[in-house]
């Protein structure tokens, strides 16, 4: 069954003699760079790319018709398997945006416990990123370093909600679970070690000669045009656009930390990987500084506001309790959103991820959309590969971090 | 970070029939389908909104009280300012079009093709306008409100291999 | 009549040697979609080692594999691909299902998703979860190896007819108590 879109007949090539030089590549849906499934089809000149369509679109599951039948506590699953690598940032985005709808004041604990949680999720979401742009360019020892360390991230979700990745760990107006001594020690030791293996990995990759001509002036995106085009995160921290929502639009209890934006002026993949590697840094200290700081009292909102369940205690020997846990769990009632619409954003490791939530008064949302930063990046590509070569398709297709659930939701 | 009202008294002296309003810090500004590129053009040009953060569509079938069946949703943003701001345009069938912002703001031509794929919505003059994210022979437009969330069989519509076939 | 074998002589059934060379070299052949895929690799990295069983290198070539791990959801638009690169897969070749939305259709039950690639391809493992942690995957993976051990034929006889539900199963079934009364059936 032939799976060619419709306009591959159009012909895109610049040069008006002797066009027979061109020839097609496909490259996907199935391919070892394992940014899973996403199509290109490349017309190339020997192998200097001439132009590169995208098709996407095979991973495309109805995340957001799934968002107006499951409720706002039942979608958090779903979120977590959009940008699969970093679930937790997607769990805050998501209650960020039903909270902000609502109008709900989160506890300063639960704050801080999701300000870690996000960070972690972007240490972990960074590890990835560069780790498969090493692996995709060929240093294959840097992947490996990169993902034992995410098993130690995977060592500390599971000990704070059971699951090691897709672990919907946040509910309206608080957490799943509150933090326990146990996730307070490994989230202490993960950052006493891993300075070391950043260090490590630098030295490996920083000044190789190799990785350097793989990845400088390969992919320049100029400041104008990653505005223009929408480029958020990394990808336009690293054309000089100086814009992260955590200074500029602070939420949860960034105000408190003390870290610093990270972005470069190249705008090439080299610079890509360097602006990651700082932000690994800076996410370090503001989960020192959050862990050492972390403040005391109840993780979720209090019970008079009627949006998470109170604990067991409370149910079984207050009538308040009693009350509060009724009129959430019956299905008849169900938290109360107001009739409007409203748009949260977060920082996430790949840019700025938002959800645009329309309510329509009961506990499921009339419309939940998700702004993916992977799709609009990916938009990006074809510009920025027009006139490189076949190698470095791979090199610039890991520095824009595509994860194609994110993209195609 | 709502829109300063520098911002709105500009586009209220240029076109004053429009209405704002604001909810959780968001200002709303609902503009009419024709000025919709006019009024853009206000804002990155003169107001220094150079990033376009999403563009979006509500489908009010099932709303009570809906005059309109579709309500674009514009999500605007100025670095340089530290402003956000949304557009909303109203449509209503059988006049389901709109003009692209393509021309303005390069990012908007992914995001109006998954409009286009999902809802049905037209958009003037944009480049390349076909379907994104369903395949080409998909006929419907699934995030609309009266397309189950199951489908019409289209996820089961393909040949079974066997182990005879291998 | 006994034969006095030296002791590095082993007398065997073909099948038996062919099914051992076979199922301690499943080389895989990830189709990783979604999240199961970020646990394939994860179950193929460091800590969790694949290549202790003989999953030595994840070729992505289907001609050169013969144990295809579909991890992931598999998308309407996806499925076809799914079926080439199947039939280009060369026999002796086995399925495992990784994961919730490929051996059901999982969370997502939408316009999309295919509700169990066993609807499409023949499958031969199923693991469940979402996403499986890597010791489930190992699991499946030696649990395949046994059925391999069980039911293979040096010539893929088993891969050809329907006649292949008759033969050995690769659970043995207990033996039935006597003095039980008859069960209906």
């Amino acid at each position: 069954m032939p799976i060619t879109p419709a306009t591959l007949t159009e012909s895109h090539e610049p040069a008006a003699d002797g066009q027979d030089y061109i020839w097609t590549l496909n490259f996907g849906p199935q391919h070892p760079a394992t940014h899973t499934t996403l199509r290109i089809v490349l017309k190339l000149d020997g192998e200097r790319v001439v132009d590169a369509l995208p098709d996407i679109g095979y991973l495309h599951s109805g995340f957001e018709k799934l968002g107006e039948s499951l409720d706002y506590n039942q979608y958090v699953t779903v979120t977590d398997r959009m940008n699969y690598i970093s679930p937790m940032a997607n769990n805050v985005a998501w209650h960020g945006a039903v909270e902000r709808l609502m109008g709900l004041e989160l506890t300063p604990r639960c704050k801080y416990l999701r300000v870690i949680v996000a960070e972690l999720a972007r240490i972990s979401d960074h590890l990835l990123c560069n780790g498969a742009v090493g692996l995709d360019v060929g240093a294959f020892t840097y992947f490996l370093y990169a993902f034992n360390r995410r098993e130690d991230l995977y060592d500390i979700f599971e000990t704070v909600c059971g699951a090691r990745f897709t672990n919907s760990y946040t509910r309206v107006g608080g957490l799943m679970y509150d933090a326990t001594d146990l996730f307070i020690e490994k989230v202490r030791a993960f950052v006493r070690t891993f300075p070391k293996t950043l260090d490590d990995m630098d030295r490996l990759l920083n000044r190789n000669r190799i990785f350097i001509d793989r990845t400088k002036g390969v992919g320049v995106l100029t400041k104008a045009e990653a505005n223009s085009r929408s480029c958020t995160g990394p990808v336009a921290r690293g054309s000089g656009v100086a814009r992260d929502l955590r200074k500029d639009e602070p939420y949860l209890s960034y105000p408190d930390f003390d870290f610093q934006v990270c972005c470069a002026t190249a705008g090439d993949c080299f610079a890509r990987y360097l602006v990651r590697m700082a932000e690994m840094r800076e996410s370090l200290k503001i989960v020192e500084q959050a862990i050492e700081n972390l403040p005391s009292g109840p993780v979720n909102v209090d019970i008079g506001r009627r949006a998470a369940l109170p604990n067991k205690r409370m149910v079984y020997s207050t009538i308040e309790g009693c009350i509060s846990h009724f009129e959430l769990e019956m299905t008849n009632r169900g938290f109360e959103t107001p009739v409007e619409e409203s748009y949260a954003a977060i920082e996430a490791p790949n840019g700025e991820l938002g959800f645009y939530i329309a309510g329509d008064g009961t506990d499921v949302a009339y419309r939940a959309r998700c702004r993916p930063p992977s799709y609009i990046h990916f938009a990006v590509f074809p510009h920025l590969i027009r006139g490189h070569t076949l190698s470095d398709v791979v090199a610039v297709l890991g520095s824009l971090n595509i994860i194609a659930a994110e993209l195609d939701r | 970070m709502p829109a300063r009202s520098e911002t709105i008294a500009a586009l209220k002296s240029a076109y004053p029939q429009l209405t704002e309003s604001e909810f959780r810090g968001q200002t709303r500004v609902v503009v009419p389908a024709e000025q919709l590129i006019a009024v853009a053009s206000i804002l990155k040009d003169e107001r220094g909104f150079d990033l376009l953060v999403d563009v979006t569509c509500v489908d009010y079938l099932n709303f009570r009280d809906a005059e309109y069946r579709f309500g674009l949703v514009y999500l605007l943003a100025s670095t340089t300012g530290n402003e956000r701001i949304t557009l909303r345009v109203y449509l209503n069938e059988p006049h389901l079009s709109v003009a692209s912002l393509v021309s303005l703001w390069e990012g908007a031509n992914w995001l109006e093709r998954e409009v286009w794929d999902m809802f049905g919505i037209r958009f003037e003059g944009h480049p390349d306008l076909r379907r994104i994210l369903l395949p080409e022979e998909f006929t419907a437009f699934p995030l609309r409100k009266d397309y189950p969330l199951q489908g019409r069989g289209e996820r089961h519509n393909f040949p079974v291999l066997t182990r005879n076939q291998g | 009549m006994a034969l006095e074998l030296p002791e590095n002589v082993v007398v065997s059934k073909l099948d038996s040697l062919a099914n051992w060379c076979r199922k301690n070299s499943l080389w895989p052949m990830p189709f990783a979609t979604a999240c199961c895929g970020i646990e394939l690799m994860a179950t193929g990295a460091s800590r969790h080692d694949l290549a202790r069983f003989g999953a030595e290198v994840f070729r992505f070539s289907p001609r050169q594999c013969d144990l295809m791990i579909v991890a992931g959801r598999v998308v309407m638009k996806m499925l076809p691909v799914l079926q080439r690169i199947w039939l280009q897969m060369n026999e002796p070749k086995w399925c495992i299902s990784m994961g919730a939305c490929a051996s059901t259709g999982g969370v997502f039950d939408t316009y999309c998703v295919v509700q169990g690639i066993d609807r499409f391809i023949p499958v031969d493992m199923y693991v469940p979860g979402c996403p499986p942690r890597p010791e489930q995957l190992i699991q499946s993976i030696i649990d395949l190896q046994d059925k391999i051990q069980l039911e293979g034929t040096i010539s893929g006889q088993e891969f050809e007819t329907s006649a292949r539900q008759q033969r050995k199963r690769a659970l043995i079934e207990l033996p039935v108590l006597a003095g039980l009364p008859p069960v209906a059936r």
